[in-house]
């Protein structure tokens, strides 16, 4: 009988060949003294069977040049293990600068996705082959993972907390990707299927499906302003708030002089926790906003201020004008 | 090679702890130490069976990708039981309360431990946590996964997680009594002579594990209590819609629960150290060793907890910190099977059943140990964390070496503990059994979590029918 089981899934990302060589490194190591041990134990079980009722083994009591020798080797090659893990571990959790950002939300028990273009998506996950792509990953309510097999990823999506996982496809296909953590009744089902896609196509389907998308920079400026946050947030810094303009990826100072990078965590946390981290000069007048925007309306408020990144004259109606060039 | 002289008498004595004394009374009251090992080993007994039905009834459910038996839901329960009555019930009690309980004075020449009557206390704290759990198991049943992770079991689970975590707060006592009990005993009450190096390895197995048991208890049971309060009062300890962090419960109750691995797995060490010497007949190979390894995992293990966190978005530097001393904390088990393996050399080795469960022992624990190091590793743990090679791994270290390791103990110390002789041939025919019964279960599982096979699934997809 032919086995049609497979010993790796597919290798689709970038990381996928280091993680199955370092799989096999190990497996070669460890395959090694499990079958010298092995064998040892089976050897002596054999060659040392008592003969006679009344015999007795040799007493050896021990031997500190041997014990020396099984503390250093596999210290050792623990060592070595331990350095080809690391290396992985620090590229997979250091996304590079320019990537394709994807929101995603988990609740339970579905996954909501959101291209950059506003697209969104549930339990599908359309992504360009060759780019590097990064989840912006938040929970509704308990922790879940998303993990992708293939791309030998995942990570935790925590409640309260942004986590971002990146990754570059390789090749073209359809994938699972799974729910990893478990998160009640229906875990099992919590998950769908990543599209691996060439980038023209990507492109195509990307502007083909997108009929009715809302920008997410659209949602968010219209949230700013309904929330009334530019009543505050001047883009020339004037207001009672600090300027958003240009915000995102620099270093912010804080009242008590420390400096913090305003990435998309520092900003859910200003607007959920206002006077955990206070800009310099500024004062703590920000009212919470916790519990009052679902996880959504927070990314497209992120998204939003990210826009003003590179933005500098922003849309009519918005009450901004163009002011802090970059 | 020599011959023992064959003096040892057969004869047992006419009253001993098993006949002074009769009547319930005289069993439910008693503070030999003796008699409360078998209070014990009748009670964790009770908790395997509840247990195991729990796994029979998901390796049936399992046996269709769309599940063949139950409910998601049900399902759910399924697995959080198991593990509940698995690990705080038979585990981490069995062999330290039932064996450790009957051999520790004997072994060190005292009359009994050190508090008879607290003794006696533990074993009721036992009972009355046992009772709340299986007051959970029976009005709701449990689904939030063994782990109880926040908020999922703080706000979001319909099961009866509050008496569940009463029961596992009580039951805690029941274990650091046990320790202190230990620890004192060894300490004050070792017989003239029977100084620390002479300490037979079972001892020094136990001395280490009670270290945890007094450190590691306290720790999981404030969190679970703290997981409880914010369920039953809506405080904000975890919840992050409260103001808490989901991944501090993480934290404490990893601190305690990387610790309760080895509280599982060294008394067994212990055994496996007495039963080895014994059927090679020769002195065990690097007794020092053996010892200060004990030790040394007990100590390590304490700063190892954040390795099952590396996806939660820890630091990189926490994770690189915990992944290196992941690795530290493998080579003094690595030590073990090495001393072990050499004590075969040149013996005089018999097959009698405590020797093959030992060495189904070293065989399981050796791949059980080993693929530590696959999920130790930062790089690979990205891909196996959460999947089936995570419940490969830890059933190969809990039942190829816990289980193993306590019914091998069992049937070396039967005739002692009962005055009677098992038969020989059923019971290396039943461990034959489950050491093969054992890797057709969970070998394939390795397989499966490479493949990216999550765990806690109540189905799967149709691909992987065949290894599950």
């Amino acid at each position: 009988m032919q086995s049609q089981i497979p010993l790796y899934p597919e290798q689709a990302s970038n990381i996928a060949p280091n993680v199955d060589a370092l799989m096999a490194y190990i497996t070669a190591v460890c395959l090694f003294f499990a079958v010298a041990i092995t064998a040892a134990i089976v050897l002596f079980f054999f060659k040392y069977h008592r003969k006679k009722s009344g015999e007795i083994g040799v007493p050896i009591h021990g031997d500190s040049r041997l014990e020396a020798l099984w503390l250093v080797v596999p210290a050792v090659l623990a060592l070595t293990m331990f350095a080809g893990g690391a290396v992985i571990y620090v590229q997979f959790r250091r996304p590079p600068p320019d990537t394709l950002d994807i929101y995603v939300i988990g609740k339970q028990w579905m996954w909501k996705l959101q291209q950059p273009n506003g697209l969104k998506e549930i339990n599908e996950l359309h992504v360009p082959a060759g780019l590097d792509v990064k989840l912006i990953m938040a929970s509704e309510d308990v922790i879940h993972d998303f993990a992708v097999p293939a791309f030998r990823t995942k990570m935790d999506v925590v409640p309260g907390h942004y986590n971002t996982l990146w990754f570059r496809p390789t090749k073209t296909g359809r994938y699972r990707f799974f729910c990893s953590q478990y998160c009640g009744t229906n875990h099992a089902i919590m998950g769908g299927w990543v599209t691996v896609m060439e980038p023209p196509e990507y492109a195509a389907w990307l502007t083909g499906s997108s009929t009715n998308a809302t920008d997410p920079v659209v949602s968010g400026e219209k949230l700013f302003a309904e929330r009334t946050c530019s009543t505050c947030h001047y883009p020339d810094g004037k207001g009672r708030g600090p300027s958003l303009n240009g915000l995102y990826g620099k270093k912010v100072v804080l009242s008590d002089g420390s400096t913090v990078t305003a990435d998309e965590a520092y900003i859910r946390e200003s607007i959920l926790n206002p006077n955990a981290k206070i800009v310099a000069k500024y004062q703590a007048l920000m009212p919470s906003f916790q519990g009052q925007l679902s996880e959504e309306q927070l990314l497209n408020l992120i998204s939003y201020v990210k826009s003003l990144q590179t933005q500098s004259v922003s849309e009519a109606g918005s009450g901004f004008a163009a002011a802090g060039k970059k | 090679m020599s011959s023992i002289p064959s003096a040892v008498g057969n004869e047992l004595p006419k009253e001993h702890y098993l006949n002074a004394t009769y009547g319930l009374r005289s069993w439910l009251l008693t503070t030999d130490h003796k008699r409360i090992a078998l209070l014990y080993l009748a009670s964790v007994t009770f908790f395997f069976f509840i247990g195991g039905a729990f796994a029979t009834m998901i390796r049936i459910h399992l046996l269709a990708p769309e599940g063949y038996l139950v409910t998601p839901e049900t399902y759910n329960k399924l697995f959080t039981m198991h593990g509940v009555a698995m690990i705080f019930f038979f585990l981490i009690p069995s062999i330290p309360a039932v064996l450790g309980n009957f051999l520790i004075p004997l072994m060190i020449g005292a009359k009994d431990l050190a508090f008879p009557k607290i003794n006696l206390l533990s074993w009721y704290i036992y009972l009355i946590g046992g009772c709340f759990v299986l007051y959970s198991f029976s009005t709701g049943g449990l689904d939030t996964g063994w782990t109880f992770y926040t908020p999922l079991s703080s706000v979001y689970s319909n099961s009866a997680v509050t008496p569940a975590v009463i029961g596992i707060f009580i039951n805690g006592f029941s274990s650091i009594l046990t320790g202190l009990n230990f620890i004192v005993t060894v300490h004050t009450m070792r017989a003239p002579g029977m100084t620390w190096f002479r300490l037979p390895l079972f001892v020094w197995a136990h001395y280490a594990t009670s270290l945890i048991f007094v450190l590691g208890t306290p720790v999981i049971a404030i969190t679970l209590l703290l997981a409880g309060l914010e369920r039953m009062f809506h405080l904000g300890f975890f919840n992050p819609a409260l103001g808490g962090d989901p991944i501090l419960f993480q934290h404490l109750f990893w601190f305690y629960s990387h610790p309760a691995v080895y509280i599982m797995i060294l008394p067994a060490m212990g055994v496996i150290s007495e039963i080895i010497p014994t059927f090679a007949r020769k002195p065990i190979f690097g007794y020092s060793f053996i010892a200060a390894s004990s030790i040394a995992i007990a100590v390590i293990g304490f700063f190892v907890w954040a390795h099952h966190m590396f996806l939660t978005g820890e630091s990189s530097y926490a994770a690189l910190t915990f992944s290196l001393l992941s690795y530290l904390v493998a080579i003094p088990s690595a030590v073990k099977v090495f001393n072990w393996t050499s004590t075969l050399y040149k013996g005089s080795i018999s097959y009698d059943t405590p020797m093959l469960y030992a060495l189904g022992f070293i065989g399981l624990f050796l791949i059980g140990g080993l693929t530590g190091l696959f999920l130790a590793c930062l790089g690979l743990d990205i891909h196996i964390h959460d999947t089936y090679f995570v419940v490969a791994h830890f059933h190969y270290i809990m039942v190829g070496g816990a289980v193993m390791g306590y019914v091998g103990g069992l049937h070396f110390w039967w005739p002692k503990i009962t005055g009677r002789m098992y038969p020989e041939a059923m019971a290396r025919i039943a461990a034959i059994i489950l050491f093969v019964g054992f890797n057709l279960t969970f070998f394939p599982q390795f397989i499966l979590g490479y493949l990216g096979m999550p765990r806690r699934y109540h189905s799967y997809p149709p691909e992987f029918q065949v290894l599950m």
